[in-house]
């Protein structure tokens, strides 16, 4: 079959350049291809194109870092099935879900047709949050949880459902959407590209500068415009602060849900430490208005450099302690390891990416598979991976991440001192007027700290976003949640779901 | 083991600011905007291009204001017309009233009129408050703001406030997001279930005016006008310096111009 064969760092696609392909020709492909573990799913979404249905695949192959584009078409009144590419692999599961909900496109043999999101524009409007079709299982001895959507702290809601022998966790299903707020649309429905720039800092909040990252790279790709070498660093700089702040945030929440309350505060306060750092540099602790398309508002001087360089420092030796402690402590380790277990073939199957694949065993890093920017050229970075893929696991690639992390900021930073120790940056100030190329397909990837963000932008015969999607690494992770705790007592969901902790908003949109 | 911990304990030091009326937050950060009204065309053209490139809307220009309530505090405005706006350090934003956290040339500070505060508040929740958040579309920013105001560094739980996880225990609700339609009827059960006296406050921009999400349609914010917000409180997310101070002054433990 025909794909348009592009890597993360190509400029933008015209759509008349994509091969449309029959369904039963993409499906047998997709189906083959998706059987090796190289490819996997980064993107499949459908954009209405006049009177009919245009579905774009973005197949990801991790072994030689291409990105593979094909696309099929249905009329819009068509109302023939088509044959499920969710039953022969898991992994396209959110993505068929997405397609049926928004469009009533129906597929056949689909093992979990179940509604993903309840977006307002649902093609069924009789489907709705109060009615989600929990999956049940009869039985005298078994009985059901229901947490949610309102939980016990201060997170976003979502509906969780268990179904329990005794202590036991037989299933768990998420029901989400609670979060809808009308993300994607809202791109496509403004022409102002900053504000396009603030909606992709608030697909998920916790994320700012990753997504920022992958809304500029999608722009920038349209544009075609060649950007300076220290704005990718001081990017890289900027997104692996984000990756910090959040493991040793996450570092913190699992010690506080075994009552480890020294490495909760000690972590709280590094976390503290790092988001203050941000703030010191940009004027925001999420580095929201720090990612800019063309340029940036908050070029590093030599002395905010020189800031970034001692705290980060700081930062990460103290967490190495917090670290240290934390595998000598028998009491801990009882409670982390052997807990919430994904198999890796689990996790291949159902697509699962970033952090939480990688403490499975599944080398997924776009850092490493798709470089882009200064990931390409100077810091050829080898994923942490681990094996267990239980909760220790997880908390430990996070942990040896944090450690990564300072390394590569000490680096960029270091570079940046000796080069511009006068203050004079090279990085121009944000353009939000640039001219795009029009009928165009452009993806920006990404990877943040929870996984791999995919932003796709879709111009029109004039150059403006027709059409957005924007991908966070939780859509495919939810689901290796759900199978982590199956057979786990119900008192250790919340370790098991701080592992992960994944994003409500980055799913919902 | 017990001599890696000691080691943690060591490095950690003392964490919580010991004077949190006293918080300075860095220069950097942008806080309460302060406006001048243009002098000559040159400026109103500036002015003009600030307005129109908001990402909110949140900036009108006869007569000239800026909605705190609508700003995301991107800081572009500055930058367009850096002689008619200036973004300042300070985090006193919190109002008690929507109108309150309109800002016009000359203002000096956002007003906090003690009586536009229901004097049940001060006399009920003087001593002790306890808060059930709901979050509602947000995007997790917010949220995460509101948790660290009761961490290691900003300890809010030494005047008595915090968070509980029941509606039943609390005595009010914090709402952040723009209300997701999806979120809505939760939000409704969720304060209804708050006994009387309750207090209601909207945190961040997003709870404020709906932000981004103003006008889509996935948003459904009929919460706000069936019930009286009694502290609305800006930012994108909100700094839990903002919060901190919202709630004490609206308690009146602190007070401002």
């Amino acid at each position: 079959m025909n794909y348009y064969v592009t890597d993360n760092t190509a400029p933008s696609i015209p759509l008349a350049d994509i091969p449309e392909v029959s369904y039963a020709a993409f499906y047998d492909d997709v189906a083959a291809r998706l059987a090796e573990p190289r490819y996997h799913v980064a993107h499949y979404f459908a954009l209405p194109d006049g009177g009919r249905l245009r579905f774009f695949l973005l197949l990801l192959d991790d072994a030689e870092g291409r990105v593979l584009v094909a696309s099929h078409a249905m009329e819009y009144y068509d109302d023939m099935p088509l044959p499920s590419l969710t039953a022969r692999h898991a992994q396209m599961h959110p993505f068929e879900r997405d397609i049926a909900e928004r469009y009533g496109v129906r597929f056949d043999a689909m093992p979990w047709e179940k509604p993903l999101r309840f977006p307002h524009d649902r093609f069924d409007r009789r489907s709705s949050m109060d009615n989600y079709p929990f999956y049940s299982i009869e039985g005298g001895s078994l009985h059901e949880v229901n947490v949610g959507p309102i939980h016990a702290g201060i997170i976003e809601p979502g509906a969780f459902r268990f179904i329990c022998n005794g202590e036991q966790v037989l299933h768990l299903e998420i029901a989400l959407g609670y979060q809808h707020r009308g993300v994607e649309e809202a791109f496509a429905a403004t022409h102002n590209r900053l504000r396009q720039a603030c909606l992709a800092e608030a697909v998920a909040g916790d994320s700012a500068v990753a997504h920022a990252e992958a809304f500029a790279e999608a722009i920038e790709k349209l544009s075609g415009r060649p950007r300076p070498a220290e704005l990718d660093r001081e990017r890289a700089v900027a997104l692996e602060l984000e990756r910090m702040a959040m493991q040793i945030a996450d570092t913190g929440a699992l010690s506080m849900d075994v009552g480890y309350q020294l490495g909760q505060v000690a972590s709280e306060a590094l976390r503290t430490m790092t988001i203050n750092t941000t703030q010191a540099w940009c004027g925001n602790r999420f580095g929201k208005g720090l990612v800019r398309p063309h340029g940036t508002d908050h070029p590093l001087t030599a002395e905010k450099a020189a800031m970034i360089r001692r705290n980060v420092a700081e930062i990460a030796r103290r967490y190495d302690e917090v670290r240290r402690d934390i595998e000598s402590s028998p009491t801990l380790l009882a409670r982390f390891e052997q807990c919430g277990i994904v198999a890796e073939n689990e996790m291949q199957r159902i697509g699962g990416v970033g952090q939480a694949a990688r403490a499975s065993g599944l080398a997924r890093d776009i850092r490493t598979s798709h470089p882009w920017g200064v990931y390409a050229r100077e810091l050829h970075h080898e994923p942490v991976v681990m094996r267990q893929g239980d909760v220790m696991a997880r908390l430990a690639v996070r942990s040896r991440e944090v450690a990564r992390s300072a390394a590569y900021i000490d680096r960029l930073v270091a570079e940046f001192e000796q080069k511009y120790a006068a203050g004079e940056s090279p990085c121009a100030a944000p353009d939000y007027e640039a001219p795009l190329a029009p009928s165009s397909l452009s993806v920006g990837l990404v990877e943040g700290w929870r996984g791999e963000i995919c932003h796709v932008a879709v111009t029109d015969a004039e150059g403006r976003i027709a059409a957005y999607r924007a991908k966070d690494p939780s859509l495919h992770n939810w689901l290796a949640l759900a199978l982590a705790v199956r057979g786990e007592g119900i008192s250790d969901f919340p370790i098991c779901n701080k592992s992960f902790n994944l994003s409500y908003c980055g799913h919902d949109l | 083991m017990i001599f890696p911990k000691i080691k943690v304990l060591l490095s950690h030091g003392r964490q919580a600011i010991p004077d949190l009326d006293a918080v300075e937050l860095t220069e950097e950060f942008r806080g309460r905007p302060e406006l001048t009204e243009p002098a000559d065309s040159a400026e109103r053209e500036a002015l003009a291009a600030a307005a129109a490139i908001c990402p909110t809307g949140a900036i009108a220009t006869a007569p000239f204001a800026l909605d705190l309530g609508r700003c995301l505090f991107c800081g572009e405005c500055a930058r367009r017309a850096p002689r008619s706006i200036r973004f300042t350090n300070d985090y006193r934003m919190g109002a008690p009233t929507r109108e309150g956290l309109v800002v016009r040339p000359g203002d000096r500070c956002v007003k906090f009129d003690p009586a536009d505060v229901r004097p049940e508040i001060r006399r009920y929740f003087g001593q002790a408050l306890q808060l059930r958040e709901v979050s509602a579309g947000g995007d997790a920013s917010v949220e995460m703001e509101l948790g660290a105001t009761g961490n290691v560094n900003f300890d809010l739980g030494r005047f008595g406030i915090g968070f509980t996880a029941s509606p039943r225990h609390a005595d009010g609700v914090v709402v952040s997001g723009p209300v997701s339609a999806n979120m809505a009827e939760a939000l409704e059960i969720c304060y209804e279930a708050v006994a009387e006296p309750k207090i209601l406050v909207a945190c961040g921009t997003d709870a404020c005016s709906g932000g981004l999400f103003a006008e889509s349609r996935a948003v459904d914010r009929s919460f706000f006008e069936r019930h009286r917000v009694d502290l609305w409180l800006p930012g994108n997310p909100s700094h839990p310096m903002v919060f901190i101070d919202g709630i004490r002054t609206l308690l009146g433990k602190k007070t401002r111009g």
